[in-house]
């Protein structure tokens, strides 16, 4: 293999140059701020400490909140379904996992457009509690409309590991679980949930990491009010045109998703320790197999 | 011996498709029972349906003289060691062993001598604190006996638990699980396709084919008077020839009269005649009763396996005396070498 491995220049090339010059660009911009010529920029810190005000403070906060309630909401609802697709027969399980892709082949705002129609005031959802003699409530523009629109927006990527993580777990390990006296309950605490951490882990990493930075949805489903971290970045970039201090943020916001995935990947590997060569998640198994 | 479990009738189809044919079976207070069958002859089925993990479609399995077979397996006071172990893969050998017992709710301290007694039995008292994956084939073997024993069923299910490991240490085991069964004194319920396993261990083989037993018996009596051609077939090698009943104690076959130590089946019947390999003998032309050549010669290790070509057919002999190919000699055998069989449909 070892003639093949020039072949890799390019490759290496294009990923500097798309992915590393613009992170030093925006490191470069974090750090600076702009002279009186287009030229001449002059090393600053304050960019990140005009970020500690209790304001910008709280955006973040908010933004971890929503995340974190995106991530929960979905592992609620999505390792049910997870579990009950994995119980199927193998043809329903591809029909299934299908269905569920699906909506993620279509763009992004056509989705959230439709959420729209379907929780605004004289939506869908609205006309139905007006035909089953009920109030209409308002549910667009809050909290609410915004949660609904993540987690359906992120549920795929919950229940896709979750659900690889069940179907490839060995059997006979849960006959073994009732042979040994544990009832169907007992067996799926102790044995099933058990062995499916290393999906949920990777679940959680799908669907926490890009929540958190997200802003099309919550600007479209939660109005011009639901101020986040991501809509802040992009006010700055766009709206306002402070680069420097839109760069300082994401780098602020970029520190914080390291952190955290860190501490994910931290899990995984104690998880995973103890699970070793048995069937790991998604990402898990992908790692192994380079390893290999 | 008490009868402990009664297979009555039990039938079991897959999507139409008959696996088992109606087995009625009993097995005893600690016996060692081996069902022993090649693959897709039911014998795993008949496991999983007493252990719970099938549900028979007509027929009856009875505990003890009541009927278990609606009771799903965590109720059975039965324990089964699964053919790759099924041991889990995040815990520790303490735990997986313990694993039953906390179940039910033990003291700590109980279970914790329960578990360490239990490995001493199976010589791995100072493997608690290891890892499942860091344990070889044999060992997890082991662990998975334990794990199924601390729990102290009336009966334990194993279902081919020596498949995976290689000749050696598969021999080694065989004799050590014996003497578990012995020393814990519990029914063993053995599945196998390996034939020598069986004569090895059990104290009864049932032979099974195509979801119906073929015969039952010790392994003295399979083995030497298997009641068909299945069975002699499939427990050692044989030659198998085509013979006629004459009278109580002569039969007929390949041409000449011999006389045999059978009785009871129809004068004039036609039947299956068994002649082992390791009973014949190669004599002096002239010495013996069947005339041939010696058509190959394969060194087997302990014997050779020599073939000698007669006028009606080819034998198969073992032997450790030295021959040439292409010589002319006779075969030998003694009324007792003849098995004679009922007759049925050709394999």
């Amino acid at each position: 293999m070892k003639q093949f491995r020039k072949l890799v220049t390019p490759y290496c090339l294009w990923l500097f140059l798309l992915t590393v010059v613009p992170m030093l660009l925006i490191v470069f911009y974090a750090f600076t701020e702009k002279g009186t010529a287009i030229t001449t920029f002059s090393f600053t810190l304050e960019n990140f400490t005009k970020f500690l005000d209790p304001i910008f403070v709280s955006v973040l906060f908010r933004s971890l909140k929503l995340g974190l309630l995106t991530t929960g909401v979905c592992f609620l609802v999505g390792y049910p379904i997870a579990y009950m697709i994995a119980k199927c027969k193998d043809t329903t399980q591809t029909i299934l996992i299908l269905l569920i892709t699906i909506p993620t082949w279509i763009n992004l705002l056509m989705r959230t457009y439709s959420w729209i129609s379907i929780l605004s005031n004289n939506g869908l959802l609205n006309k139905l509690f007006e035909a089953i003699g009920m109030n209409s409530v308002n549910m667009l523009y809050t909290d609410f409309a915004v949660i609904i629109g993540m987690v359906y927006n992120f549920l795929p990527f919950m229940i896709l590991p979750i659900h690889a993580s069940l179907t490839n777990m060995d059997k006979s390990l849960l006959e073994a679980s009732q042979d040994l006296g544990a009832s169907p309950i007992q067996t799926f605490f102790k044995i099933t949930f058990r062995l499916s951490l290393s999906g949920v882990l990777t679940g959680i990493t799908l669907v926490f990491l890009p929540s958190i930075s997200a802003f099309v949805i919550p600007k479209m489903l939660g109005g011009g009010q639901y101020s986040l971290i991501g809509n802040f970045i992009e006010q700055q970039f766009i709206t306002i045109g402070n680069w420097h201090f839109g760069s300082a943020v994401s780098l602020i916001l970029a520190v914080f998703v390291i952190g955290l995935m860190a501490l994910i990947f931290m899990a995984e590997k104690r998880t995973n320790n103890s699970v070793e060569e048995e069937e790991g998640g998604w990402l898990s198994n992908a790692k192994r197999k380079k390893v290999r | 011996m008490k009868k402990l479990i009664e297979l009555e009738n039990l039938t079991k189809e897959f999507n139409g498709q008959v696996v088992l044919k109606g087995i009625h079976l009993d097995i005893h207070e600690n016996e060692f029972m081996t069902l022993l069958g090649p693959s897709g002859c039911g014998k795993t089925t008949t496991l999983r349906i007493i252990g719970g993990f099938e549900e028979a479609s007509a027929g009856e399995v009875l505990f003890d003289g009541i009927d278990i077979s609606k009771l799903p397996p965590h109720k059975r006071e039965i324990n089964t060691v699964f053919q790759k172990y099924a041991l889990f893969p995040h815990m520790n050998v303490h735990d997986n062993i313990a694993f039953g017992l906390k179940i039910k709710k033990m003291d700590k301290s109980i279970i914790d001598q329960k578990v360490l007694k239990i490995l001493t039995l199976v010589g791995l008292e100072n493997y608690g604190n290891r890892h499942i994956s860091q344990l070889s084939g044999g060992q997890q073997q082991r662990v998975a006996i334990a794990r199924a024993l601390v729990n102290e069923p009336k009966v334990l299910l194993l279902d081919e638990p020596l498949g995976a490991l290689d000749l050696k240490l598969r021999k080694a085991m065989q004799v050590e699980l014996k003497n578990i069964q012995k020393e814990v004194g519990i029914t063993f319920i053995y599945v196998t396709h390996d034939q020598e396993e069986a004569l090895t261990m059990s104290d009864t083989i049932v032979v099974m084919n195509d979801g119906a037993i073929q015969q039952i018996g010790t392994p003295t009596d399979i083995y030497n008077e298997p009641e068909n051609r299945f069975v002699a077939k499939f427990i050692g090698e044989s030659n198998i020839v085509e013979g006629l009943f004459v009278k109580d104690f002569l039969v007929e076959f390949d041409g000449q009269q011999f006389v045999c130590v059978d009785k009871g089946f129809d004068e004039g019947q036609e039947v299956d005649i068994v002649l082992r390999p390791e009973d014949l003998d190669i004599v002096e032309v002239g010495q013996g009763k069947i005339e041939g050549v010696i058509s190959s010669i394969l060194f087997k290790g302990v014997h050779y396996e020599i073939m000698v070509e007669t006028s009606e057919r080819t034998y198969t002999v073992h032997t450790t005396d030295i021959n040439e190919i292409g010589k002319k000699v006779n075969l030998d055998f003694w009324p007792e070498d003849i098995h004679v069989m009922e007759k049925m449909g050709t394999y």
